[in-house]
């Protein structure tokens, strides 16, 4: 056992920690170095769904259900999955029109309605207040357990006296720190950075004690899992936990209905709904926590059953709590500074939840309960208070210390009723009722005030009646006879078997009968009338919240309005130095250097009314601003007009930008075309140079010996004979240049005529050898000649392919080496296809040549050896081939020679194309 | 002591015809069939003009004129360039670069020695 001393001075160390670090937090934010603005706080602070609840409760859950436990993370993690659905769109309608409670988006959503707003509040303090006991007697709880007894101690927790009850400190301390960094300063966005640092580092300091004791169980008091197990499975006691048929006695239906009910609760609980989405300094940060999120509830609950097993096994059924394993197992085990460390986690997870339950239920009491009354009030309406922060500031601190003494006084009336998880699953029921508003206002444009209004008191009393009311008389405090015999003696109104629905869960019961009221009540209520245009102009701010700009909403007022009225209004509730500032940061944007220059057009006043509801919610905000501004209340005609108008607007903007983008397209394509024939311009440019080049080379030898030997009857007769030699050898070249040109032309033009007949390849290439045979033996160089006995007939014009090997042939007889050459002619037959190689020993082709002899007045060889070639023979050969659907190649390596290798198709698409012809 | 003159161009025919012509004029005519030959014969001989064609494998006669006319050595040394692409960029090119005249082929005989004659008497 420990000393109180030791606990209690252990407990304030600990919050004096959380004091710092929200002060911290505070303090960056307000230097603009937000430490709270990256999605791994996001992420953790979520993670305040865990309350004390899950600390302790989840541990008794496993001792009772085994995995039964377990829907109350299973709902969460679907929730998360499907939060870019709901969740994203929350975040952003809150957003956009300074939404800061649930409250006050339902009665936004149905008109900005007074009476739905209370409505909810009402709920959600009722359904609350209980959750909030329930974590001061999990503190209660585990400081007695720690002293080892009920009044010892220096403060006796759960005495006969309140005043000398240690509780009633705790959530004195409790309210002075929600005060604190809950209602420091009115914020117009209702932000908390301080706050939200402060819970994230509680989030962390949970899981991790939450782990170091399961830790300690698994491995220090046990040998792993694997040990734990298998003595459960060995105790006939224990075993039926393991199994999932007996976890439940609810079955599917109970399983079914409970993750249903935390699916909800992650979404709607009023803390969830604080710091998912008021909190929320960024929608990016969304993505991350959707895994982050799940993963804190999988570490959190992996030593769930390993404790509840272990304990039981340790102690046995029914001597300890199993509530209070996670402090027992240590402390059974003299593991004093262990059981604390538990405790300080279980502190944590129950101050996280009652500072942000408290700040967003106080949020609601201020602005949808208080804030009604006093504006109906005539006094108040009078600008007679210049500055009412001070006033509001009060009302909020005043909730805040209220709502924690309404869960000190449940604490104290109902502390030993239940076991915690009881609560747990009340308080999530109540807040379920708020889904079928929420989610239809979002999804649905048909809901209107009644039909929410409707919806919300039927689920509420169904759940009080079938849920709230047991309990209570569970406790003692009710005759329970009306929960054997029905109300009034009326079986069918039998409370937890309402008209004779049995063989479910109390739980699940209540939650299948108070949705249905809900539902039902809601969609029947909002059929039985149109929208009024008010309704209808919300619906549409909220359901189309991702298609509208921010400004959108402005278009939905008429009237007029003066700065001068609205300035000072604004002021009245954020001060007067906030308004201006405000003010004058939207006159900039809007261009314009100072506020009188504003003009008081609808946008103003929707930025006014805006910047009011973030302080004192939608509700009064609209009835606040209509008190300063002449308006015309739109008519459902009206709206409709507008919203028709514009979502013509829309739609004529969706086809500009489609127009737009089809011209861009266009535009595009144009260019990459003009691309295309500047390139082949350039190409052009450059084919042309090169044949001037060509054509000017030889034309500078026949010109020069020309004029020499016109000029000069002197020269003598053997170089009169060479120059003549070389002009006719020139005048050769030049004719041959020009054929090949125009021949290449033809051919690229596509206007070569091909007259194609079947031609025997065996026949041809022993004609184009004998027709070179004198070229080698000219240079004393051997040709040799490797046919196939047979070969098939090819479909392809004769003088063409001719033309082809005729080329390949005479460049091998250039480029042997001189007295040794040996080229070699090969023809062969493949599947489909003729191939014929042409080789020789020359001196082969350098790589970096390969590629480019292919090329137009590219020519192998250098200065001495080069041949009186036109450098456009292999281009002509290639185009051919390819044109009869073959390809043409060279394998050569520097020094070793080159094979010239083709093969042309047996059956060619291309030879019969459109450019052949008439044969 | 009769001039020298240095004819690089890698067309056969062509450097027959030039040769002919120089050594007809009375100069002492050497050869280069390439752009690294010419570069290398004009340190090694000095020569007082250079009949360099600008479309030569391994080294183009811009390249080689460049070179001549940035080593200070080799100040005296006249180029007269010979190209058989007649595009107005690429006479530019070849002035820009330094050479001391330009003809484009097919040239005239009778211009081409008349501008050698004189280039060689302008020093």
């Amino acid at each position: 056992m420990l000393s109180g001393t030791v606990v209690v001075a252990a407990s304030f160390a600990y919050l004096l920690l959380l004091f710092a670090v929200a002060w911290y937090g505070d303090r960056r934010a307000e230097q603009g170095r937000s430490i709270i603005a990256n999605p791994w706080t996001y992420a953790m602070s979520l993670a305040v769904y865990c309350t004390a609840w899950t600390y302790f409760g989840s541990v008794g859950r496993a001792a009772s259900g085994g995995v039964w436990f377990l829907p109350i993370y299973l709902g969460p993690t679907l929730a998360m999955s499907l939060s870019w659905l709901v969740l994203l769109k929350m975040i952003r309608i809150s957003r956009t029109y300074r939404i800061t409670s649930i409250a006050d988006f339902i009665a936004s959503r149905y008109g900005k309605s007074h009476l739905l707003g209370g409505l909810v509040t009402i709920i959600a303090v009722v359904g609350m207040v209980p959750y909030i006991a329930l974590q001061l007697k999990a503190i209660s709880s585990g400081y007695s357990v720690l002293t080892g007894s009920d009044d010892s101690g220096v403060f006796p927790f759960a005495a006969s006296s309140w005043f000398n009850d240690g509780t009633l400190y705790v959530a004195l301390t409790l309210a002075l720190f929600t005060v604190l960094f809950g209602a420091r300063h009115l914020d117009a966005a209702e932000r908390h950075e301080g706050m939200v640092a402060a819970i994230a580092f509680e989030s962390v300091v949970k899981l991790l004690a939450f782990l170091v004791i399961g830790g300690f169980v698994t491995w220090g008091v046990y040998e792993g899992f694997g040990d734990i197990f298998a003595r459960a499975f060995a105790n006939p006691e224990l075993a039926p936990l393991l199994s999932l048929k007996t976890a439940s006695s609810a079955g599917y239906g109970g399983w079914f209905a409970l993750t249903l009910l935390a699916m909800l609760s992650v979404i709607f609980l009023p803390r969830q709904f604080q710091v998912t989405v008021v909190e929320n300094v960024n929608e990016q940060h969304l993505r991350r926590a959707v895994w982050l999120f799940p993963g804190y509830l999988l570490l959190i609950n992996i030593f769930v059953l390993p404790i509840a097993l272990g304990g039981l096994l340790y102690f046995g059924r029914g001597t300890v709590d199993p509530d209070t394993f996670v402090l027992s197992l240590p402390l059974a085990h003299g593991e004093r500074a262990l059981a604390l460390l538990a405790f300080i986690g279980g502190l944590s997870a129950a101050t996280g939840m009652v500072i942000v339950e408290t700040i967003a239920v106080s949020t609601m009491v201020c602005n949808d309960l208080v804030m009604p009354l006093l504006l109906s009030t005539e006094r108040f309406k009078r600008s007679d208070h210049p500055d009412l922060t001070g006033l509001l500031l009060g009302i909020r601190r005043g909730a805040i210390v209220v709502v924690l003494l309404l869960g000190y006084l449940y604490f104290r009336l109902a502390g030993e009723a239940y076991a915690l998880v009881s609560i747990g699953l009340i308080s999530f029921a109540a807040v379920a009722q708020f889904a079928p508003a929420m989610l239809g206002g979002m999804y649905w444009r048909g809901g209107t005030r009644e039909g929410a209004f409707a919806g919300l008191l039927a689920g509420f009393v169904v759940w009080a009646y079938t849920l709230m009311l047991p309990s209570v008389a569970k406790s003692g405090w009710l005759d329970r006879s009306f929960l054997d015999n029905g109300l009034f003696g009326l079986e069918y109104l039998q409370p937890e078997q309402l008209f004779g629905l049995a063989g479910l869960d109390s739980i699940s019961h209540a939650l299948f009968w108070s949705l249905t009221a809900n539902i039902a009540c809601y969609v029947l209520v909002s059929l039985a009338r149109v929208p009024t245009g008010q309704e209808a102009t919300q619906a549409t701010l909220f359901v189309d919240v991702f298609s509208r700009g921010q400004d959108a909403p402005a278009t939905f007022w008429r009237g007029s309005a003066q700065v001068q009225d609205l300035q000072p209004l604004v002021a009245r509730f954020l001060g007067a130095e906030r308004a201006r500032r405000m003010f004058e940061s939207y006159a900039r944007e809007r261009g314009l250097a100072r506020i009188d220059e504003l003009k008081p057009d609808a946008g103003l006043v929707q930025f006014a009314e805006t910047q009011l509801a973030g302080a004192i919610g939608s509700a009064s905000a609209r009835v606040m601003v209509s008190s300063v501004v002449q308006e015309e209340p739109l008519g459902l005609d009206e709206v409709m007009d507008i919203l028709d108008e514009a979502s013509q607007v829309r739609a004529y903007s969706r086809e500009l930008e489609e127009k737009s983008q089809a011209l861009e397209e266009a535009t595009a394509e144009l260019r990459a075309a003009n691309e295309r024939l500047k390139e082949l311009d350039r190409l052009k440019d450059d084919f042309m140079s090169s044949v001037t080049h060509e054509l000017r080379t030889p034309l500078t030898s026949i010109r020069a010996f020309s004029e020499m030997l016109l000029d000069d009857p002197e020269i003598d007769l053997k170089d009169r004979m060479r120059f003549l030699g070389i002009i006719v050898s020139e005048t050769e070249r030049l004719t041959r240049l020009v054929n090949q040109v125009l021949d290449m032309a033809k051919i690229e033009s596509g206007h070569a005529e091909w007259h194609n007949t079947d031609i025997d390849m065996r026949e041809l290439v022993g004609h184009a050898v004998e027709t070179t045979e004198q070229l080698f033996r000219d240079r004393g160089a051997v040709l040799e000649l490797d046919l196939p006995d047979q070969a098939p007939h090819l479909r392809a014009d004769h003088d063409r392919v001719l033309q082809v090997l005729l080329n390949l042939i005479s460049n091998a007889a250039k480029f042997v080496p001189d007295d040794a050459g040996v080229a070699r002619v090969r023809l062969s037959c493949e599947a489909g296809q003729l191939r014929v190689d042409v080789s020789d020993n020359g001196p082969g082709i350098a790589p970096g040549q390969l590629g480019v002899i292919f090329e137009k007045f590219r020519q192998g060889g250098d200065e001495h050896s080069r041949p009186q070639g036109t450098g456009l023979g292999l281009p002509i050969s290639r185009q051919i081939v390819e044109h009869f659907g073959g390809r043409l190649w060279v394998q050569s390596r520097a020094g070793e020679g080159a094979t010239f290798s083709f093969v042309l198709p047996l059956s060619p698409e291309a030879g019969d194309g459109p450019d052949h012809a008439m044969t | 002591m009769a001039k020298k003159i240095l004819i690089a161009d890698d067309e056969q025919n062509i450097v027959i015809s030039l040769e002919f012509l120089m050594k007809r004029e009375g100069y002492e005519v050497s050869v280069a069939n390439d752009g690294d030959e010419a570069a290398r014969r004009i340190r090694a001989e000095k020569p007082d003009l250079v009949l360099l064609d600008v479309m030569m494998p391994k080294k183009s006669g811009f390249e080689v004129c460049q070179e001549v006319k940035s080593n200070p050595e080799l100040q005296s040394v006249r180029i007269l360039m010979l190209t058989a692409k007649g595009r107005d960029t690429e006479v530019a090119k070849g002035l820009a670069l330094g050479a001391d005249a330009y003809m484009t082929k097919p040239f005239s005989t009778k211009e081409l020695v008349e501008r050698v004659r004189s280039m060689l008497a302008e020093r």
